[in-house]
């Protein structure tokens, strides 16, 4: 009987592991951000916001605006008028204009750096984290996050997404009492409406997961190379080695 | 076919195999140097860093000096006066290479008699040809001694004048080197780059 | 002492290091796919040391450079981001293919008597690499690299007494520091590579004396011809090099599938919590150790005592080395030994990969159970071994080794 007992607990363990490891991320569980990196013009849309919303507060310091103007197919003249608020030549990268020291007073943490917040967070998050913004009349920022409660980022976007509230279901057992979000009500509109605000949230998102790692798609097109030429020196390996074994018996 | 016949075709066939592998792997070989070489170039910050360089001449008097630095390297912006224009015509003779006619050490723009887009204004590498080092300013003329005012290297003494040409008999065996420049504005150069005029 | 005189048999007269360690070196005939990690082993280590050196121009070992550095290196630095993938990439194969080299080696006995030292100077090469791997990922100096550094450090401090001045030793400072960072990658780019590199040395030069063992556990130096060649072994070229090829180049494919398409293996390889910079004031959610170190991290956390931990952790990395003396069967081959060692190894192999697993789950409910009992069957898997392999059957060995050509 003991013994039946551990084996259930075992067998239990590999069904919670899946369960557990969908919601890693502790809180409301992440929606699908569904980017598309090779869309040039999502990448270009995205550069944009993050040039016009983001980069007012956070840095690029890891990207040069050459680099994006290569990969993005912008000319000169378009990435100098259309993205380098901050800078003068192309070269140069996405800092901000706003002295950290300053930034931690305003907001009690220095805007974190978004060079690489594509790898460290994940598309998901980012999108989830995007649009979880929530009216918190005891913040000091007046909103809250479902993705990252008690954050100092306010909430940049309302103008184009309006302000929400969120729902919350609260749940005892056994004592404890937990809080589950069920889901958003809007309060105000914004300018866009949910469709456009998500297209316009999923094209950012998009950008910022390039810019953790621009050689991305040059390195999958190297690859096929790569593999080709070790699949054509295999099979000439192949040939020899039976060429050579055929005198062993 | 006997079996000499077919141990033939075999050994034929094995050293086909061979040298194909030997050539793939060869190939393949340098196709994997080329990262590793190209990773040693410039980088896109050495790049950054090394960007043109504008100079403000306002400030800068006849016969005054200034000494900046593009990519690291050591540039003088001189503004040669009267004088100093004057002697460029003086002893020829004794200079290696008066007409500039060594192609690579300057633009085709600079190859005249004062080695300028505008005579008045020299603008050259603070590098001596001979093993690199700084040569001094040496403005003065010194008739008796040949001198007609230059650069003179102190690590092994060669010598150049106010076109940063190199003297006979020293060391160095070319004219200092002029940098891509343009002018800007009349009061504002840039070194590293010229396209767009000459 | 005598046996070991005996193993170092003199080179014949007249035989040039090429003739006696390529194309005179004779082994078996009969290797089967498990031979290849060796020399895939060789290849990872090539691999290491060039992209090392290439990194190492642009690395900057400090806590306030290190993380731009390596992004510097990623992104402005041409090619950069291939050295390093490679390097990062070969990091995690190096385990791979040297745990699976070790398994071949408990597979056919390969540790058993004339072979001690060979699987002696193999496990050193093993705690080297460990130390290498261990400092190798401090240095990108993001959360991952500073915390899992900070854990690990710490684990010394469980030693009674001295434990709290060892790790102020290890780190040169009251915490993990620039000074850590920089004596780190001192031993990460020198010095232990340099170990390495001699013990892998060491390695095939003792191998190479003694000969390699095979799929059937039988000398092949028992059963020469008339000319001094063993009777089923081949010419190490061009007949295991021919065949090594293949295996490198399959290799190779799958490694480049990974440098090429996933180099962070879905967070295995790179860590998502690196992307982000040292930060002194927040320990990620979630840490554990690198893929590769989770089987005995999580034989560490099974043990609710820190300083029982520590020793259970310590004894679980050194245990194999006693395999040559524990393992007490006539035979050397899996294929010749009875039910009760096959079953023992795999139960053993199923309770590593579980640890490993185990390693990268939270340390709560029903994991730490499950780690509770494979650590048990880890350690039974040695400590028995003296009893199971006297008592397991064992089937008659043929004189000569099995091929099938």
């Amino acid at each position: 009987m003991g013994k039946f007992n551990v084996i259930t607990r075992l067998a239990g363990a590999v069904v919670l592991l899946a369960a557990a490891q969908s919601f890693a991320a502790g809180g409301a569980a992440l929606e699908h951000a569904n980017i598309d990196p090779g869309n040039i013009a999502s990448l270009q849309r995205g550069a944009r916001n993050f040039m016009n919303y983001c980069s007012g507060c956070h840095s690029a310091k890891y990207v040069r605006y050459n680099t994006i103007g290569k990969d993005l197919e912008l000319s000169e003249e378009q990435l100098i008028e259309n993205l380098m608020f901050n800078a003068e030549k192309t070269f140069e990268a996405i800092e901000v204009s706003m002295p950290e020291a300053a930034a931690g007073r305003w907001f009690g943490v220095a805007p974190p750096d978004l060079s690489l917040i594509g790898r460290a967070k994940g598309a998901d998050y980012i999108y989830s984290f995007l649009k979880g913004f929530y009216v918190q009349s005891e913040s000091p920022t007046g909103v809250d996050n479902t993705v990252l409660a008690g954050t100092s980022m306010p909430h940049v976007l309302w103008e184009l997404q309006g302000f929400q509230r969120a729902e919350f279901a609260e749940h005892t057992e056994d004592g404890v009492t937990t809080r589950h979000f069920e889901g958003f009500e809007a309060v105000t509109d914004g300018s866009l409406d949910a469709e456009g605000f998500d297209e316009f949230v999923r094209d950012t998102v998009n950008f910022l997961v390039y810019i953790a790692e621009p050689i991305r798609s040059e390195r999958r097109t190297l690859g096929v190379w790569v593999l080709m030429y070790l699949i054509f020196f295999w099979i000439i390996a192949v040939m020899l080695k039976k060429q050579i074994w055929k005198d062993v018996n | 076919m006997t079996e000499d016949d077919a141990d033939r075709i075999d050994r034929n066939r094995r050293h086909f195999l061979a040298v194909a592998a030997a050539v793939t792997g060869a190939v393949g070989a340098g196709f994997v140097a080329v990262p590793f070489l190209a990773s040693l170039k410039p980088s896109a910050r050495a790049q950054a860093l090394g960007a043109p360089v504008e100079v403000p001449l306002g400030s800068i008097g006849p016969g005054e000096m200034v000494r900046v630095l593009w990519r690291g390297k050591l540039v003088f912006v001189l503004r040669r006066n009267d004088a100093m224009l004057g002697s460029l015509a003086e002893g020829l003779d004794n200079l290696r290479d008066p007409n500039s006619q060594v192609v690579d050490q300057q633009p085709d723009y600079a190859a005249n008699e004062t080695r300028s887009l505008r005579p008045e204004w020299l603008v050259v590498e603070g590098s001596c040809t001979h093993l690199g080092c700084a040569p001094l300013e040496d403005f003065q003329p010194r008739p008796v001694e040949g001198w007609g005012g230059g650069f003179f290297c102190p690590c092994h003494g060669s010598k150049f004048d106010l076109a940063g040409r190199v003297y006979k008999g020293v060391p160095a065996p070319s004219n200092l080197k002029i940098p891509p420049h343009r002018f800007v504005r009349d009061d504002l150069i840039l070194i590293g780059q010229d396209s767009g005029v000459a | 002492m005598a046996r070991v005189e005996a193993e170092v048999g003199k080179r014949p007269e007249g035989m040039s290091t090429l003739e006696y360690h390529v194309t005179k070196y004779y082994a078996a005939k009969s290797f089967n796919w498990w031979y290849v990690f060796g020399v895939l082993a060789f290849v990872v280590l090539a691999i290491q040391l060039i992209t090392g050196i290439f990194l190492t121009m642009n690395y900057k070992p400090s806590a306030e450079e290190a993380f731009a550095s390596v992004e510097y290196i990623m992104r402005d630095v041409e090619w950069g981001w291939l050295i390093r993938y490679l390097h990062s990439t070969g990091a995690s194969f190096f385990f791979i293919v040297v745990y699976l080299h070790m398994f071949r080696a408990m597979l056919y006995g390969s540790y058993k008597k004339p072979r001690e030292l060979i699987w002696l100077i193999g496990m050193l090469i093993f705690f080297v690499l460990m130390a290498e791997a261990f400092a190798g990922y401090l240095l990108p100096w993001g959360q991952m690299s500073y915390w899992g550094a900070q854990v690990i450090i710490s684990l010394f401090g469980a030693i009674p007494v001295v434990g709290e001045g060892i790790v102020e030793f290890i780190r040169g400072d009251y915490s993990i520091s620039d000074i850590t960072l920089n004596r780190f990658f001192a031993l990460h780019v020198i010095a232990l590579p340099l170990a390495l590199v001699g013990l892998v040395f060491v390695h095939i030069v003792a191998l190479h004396e003694v000969g390699s063992n095979n799929p059937d556990g039988i000398e092949i130096k028992k059963n020469k011809g008339p000319d001094g060649v063993p009777l089923d072994g081949v010419a190490f070229h061009p007949y295991h090099t021919s065949k090594d090829l293949v295996a490198i180049l399959v290799f190779l494919m799958i490694f480049s599938a990974v440098v090429f398409f996933a180099p962070e293996m879905g967070g295995y390889f790179l860590e998502h919590a690196n992307f982000e910079p040292a930060n002194l004031r927040a320990t990620p959610e979630h840490i554990a150790p690198v893929w590769y170190f989770t089987p005995f991290y999580a034989i560490l956390r099974a043990v609710p005592d820190k300083l029982w931990g520590f020793i259970l952790f310590g004894l679980s990395v050194v245990l194999p080395v006693f395999l040559p003396w524990l393992d007490r069967s006539r035979v050397k081959s899996i294929r010749y030994r009875g039910w009760i060692y096959k079953s023992a190894l795999t139960v053993f192999v199923i309770s590593f990969l579980t640890l490993g697993w185990l390693g990268v789950q939270p340390a709560e409910g029903v994991y730490v159970l499950m780690a509770r009992i494979f650590t048990v069957i880890y350690f039974a898997f040695f400590l028995l071994m003296p009893y199971y392999t006297t008592i397991d059957k064992t089937k008659p060995v043929p004189e000569r080794v099995v091929y099938h050509g």
